[in-house]
């Protein structure tokens, strides 16, 4: 356990208990040395649920609670350099978030001061070289085979893997898509290393030089702040949308290194038969600039019409709610929040959403929030840069009548 | 058939507030639950045993003691056998040692021709244990499976989610599959099921039942570490318009104008 309860302290206040984020903690009466000799008291006893989060140490009003730092023995962490980004494509084009990841990767290499390379799995996709370039990688390691044309987790898996323990990276940044969640897992594995899931925020520790990694949990109620101090790559997937764009500079160049990619039978043990688009046109909310997101309040599912006027009528994209996408109203590519797209756009409308921890998760970051809702104590209000208490069905059309009558 | 399906007991994220004054969780209240896409792994496991009733289900789970009501839920919901890891030594986990404790416990079952366990659990949203598992059983993996299309001989045919689609993939079984809320509708407990499943024996496992060493599981067997926990500082609360619906509107336009927002 990397809790110590210090038994002679606590007081049984019980304050730890009620802040304990998982329920790990039990009052529990025990014999305890005191400075008064032996006698029996009830004191806080940390159970297998604990994650050593530390959220009880600041809470103990008497010092009774410390965290101990221990943990997995690893590996020698001098011999791994760099800052490696997993440059996903799909149908032969980067994803926005590994532009963002090479934006990111650039700033924890400079504070490092080492190296930033791509990775790239793809089969004739020299372009992209080229591109990785010009977005700032110092070293592009390369795989070039039929195999690794789309995503599949066997031969991706593979072709990282023997790129990581080849050149031993420090740091290897993942998009949190459906494939870096699927392919990340994997390669940790493989690399007997940890990996921090789907976080917002990065950092280089100034004085070891260690990544901190920051990530949403407990449905976006907890932040923590996650470490992996022994063993190496430190990998990460980033939440898309999160990360700033770096500058493309035209006719920029690095190093290519070209892996070797073959494979052997038996190495690949699934196949897609069959890629199906998305019937609905496709939504880019991680790239929006304006978003008008619909939720429960719309009370309907053809108040999605009026929301996509709106949003016609600004540029901008429609969004909406967990709750709109249970009630079966809209589809589960519109859902902004925790489960669904993390967003960061210019301006972010909410109607008729209460704002449910989970949804503010995914949208509190956009630049101007304006939200309307009929209940003045929604909690969307707290986040809410402008806020209209009001039905919606009455001012989002005056919205627009004021958006033509300023167009005129 | 034999199906293993990995579940795990989570607080109800959905119930849980924040204490306005404080910034701290409030959790008194909170119900355990049955985490939402692993009851999605189990159903899928159910429909198959409705088709081909001598399909045995196992339902594995690694948790403290109280986890046996959730896995009561489970055989009440329909599985056929339930199982705890649940040792002081499995404390502190991260999903690598998850993933290792796990796959010892299915070792332990033994036979098997599909797992399936749910896409991520809600109080952690990681989606790394599933896939993670596969590896340790040097199994083949789908994560995001939002449909089952057709069993074969040696391999299943299923759909995998992606943001803008999907794509259908054929995998060598046995595999582990990840399942999302899309693949199905879990079933309710029925009278004689929750009858039965508690008369029914869960069977516990500790680190040795298992033949697991204590230094590769628990917190020594994790590569990472929290370094700190907190609540998200709120966001400053802006200014809610006053007036006329038209004048609240006209209102709210001239100020993203003025911010060349428009």
């Amino acid at each position: 356990m990397a809790i110590l309860i210090h038994e002679d302290k606590c007081k049984g206040c019980q304050k730890c208990i009620k802040v304990c984020p998982f329920n790990a903690i039990t009052m529990q009466n025990k014999l305890v040395k005191t400075d008064e000799g032996e006698k029996t008291k009830n004191i806080a006893v940390i159970g297998a649920a604990c994650t050593s989060c530390g959220a009880c140490v600041d809470e103990c009003p008497f010092g009774a609670i410390e965290k101990l730092e221990e943990g997995a023995t690893g590996v020698d962490i001098s011999l791994y350099h760099d800052v490696w980004v997993f440059a996903e494509q799909r149908d032969g084009a980067l994803m926005s978030v590994s532009i963002e990841l090479m934006g990111e990767g650039r700033k924890l290499a400079d504070q490092i001061g080492c190296k930033l390379c791509a990775i790239l799995c793809a089969d004739n996709a020299d372009n992209l070289v080229d591109e990785l370039f010009e977005y700032g990688a110092d070293k592009v390691y390369y795989a070039n085979a039929p195999e690794l044309k789309s995503y599949n987790t066997d031969a991706y898996t593979k072709a990282i893997y023997k790129a990581i323990i080849t050149y031993k990276p420090e740091v290897v940044l993942l998009g949190a898509t459906h494939i870096g969640r699927d392919l990340g897992p994997c390669l940790a594995v493989h690399c007997g290393t940890g990996l921090t899931a789907d976080c917002t925020k990065l950092d280089i520790d100034p004085e070891d030089k260690k990544l901190m990694q920051t990530r949403p949990a407990f449905g976006g109620n907890l932040m923590a702040t996650i470490l992996c101090p022994r063993h190496r790559p430190q990998m990460s997937t980033v939440r898309p949308g999160v990360m700033e764009k770096p500058q493309r500079v035209p006719g920029r160049k690095g190093e290519l290194v070209k892996l070797d990619a073959t494979f052997a039978d038996g190495d690949i043990r699934e196949k897609v038969l069959e890629v199906v688009k998305g019937l609905t046109e496709q939504v880019s909310l991680t790239d929006a600039k304006i978003i008008v997101s619909g939720g429960a309040g719309l009370g309907r599912p053809e108040g999605f019409e009026l929301i996509k006027q709106f949003a016609d009528k600004l540029g901008g994209v429609v969004g909406s709610s967990r709750a709109a996408v249970d009630a079966g109203w809209i589809d589960h590519s519109h859902q902004v929040g925790q489960t669904g797209t993390t967003v960061k756009p210019q301006i972010y409308f909410a109607c008729g959403i209460s704002g449910a921890i989970q949804h503010l998760a995914g949208m509190q970051n956009s630049d101007y929030i304006v939200a309307i809702n009929k209940n003045e104590d929604a909690p969307i209000f707290e986040v809410a840069d402008y806020g209209i208490v009001g039905d919606l069905y009455k001012v989002i059309p005056a919205i627009m009548e004021a958006l033509d009558a300023m167009a005129k | 058939m034999k199906i293993i399906v990995c579940a795990k007991q989570v607080p109800d994220t959905n119930e849980v507030k924040i204490d306005p004054v404080k910034g701290t969780l409030i959790r008194d209240g909170v119900p355990s639950i049955l985490n939402p896409d692993d009851a999605n792994a189990l159903e899928e496991a159910l429909k198959i045993k409705d088709k081909n009733p001598d399909t045995q289900v196992a339902v594995l789970s690694m948790g403290p003691p109280q986890a046996c009501y959730m896995l009561r839920e489970c055989l009440a919901m329909g599985a056929d056998a339930a199982y705890l890891l649940s040792s002081r030594a499995f404390g502190g986990a991260d999903t690598c040692a998850t993933s290792t404790t796990l796959a010892f416990g299915v070792r332990k079952i033994g036979d098997y021709d599909i797992i399936f366990a749910g896409r991520q659990a809600i109080d952690g949203d990681t989606a790394q244990v599933g896939p993670q598992l596969a590896q340790r059983l040097g199994l083949p993996v789908v994560t995001y499976v939002q449909n089952i299309r057709e069993f074969k001989e040696k391999s299943v045919v299923v759909e995998r989610q992606l943001e803008d689609g999907y794509e259908v993939i054929e995998v060598q079984t046995p595999c582990v599959l990840t399942c999302v809320k899309e693949l199905n509708d879990p079933r309710y407990m029925t009278i004689d099921g929750i009858e039965g499943a508690y008369k029914a024996e869960i069977t516990i496992w500790n680190e040795n039942d298992v033949a697991l060493a204590p230094e590769n599981c628990g917190l020594k067997a994790s590569p990472t570490q929290v370094f700190r926990s907190f609540t998200p500082p709120p966001k400053g609360k802006g200014e809610i318009l006053s007036g006329t619906v038209a004048e609240m509107a006209t209102a709210l336009v001239g100020k993203l104008n003025e911010k060349h927002l428009l």
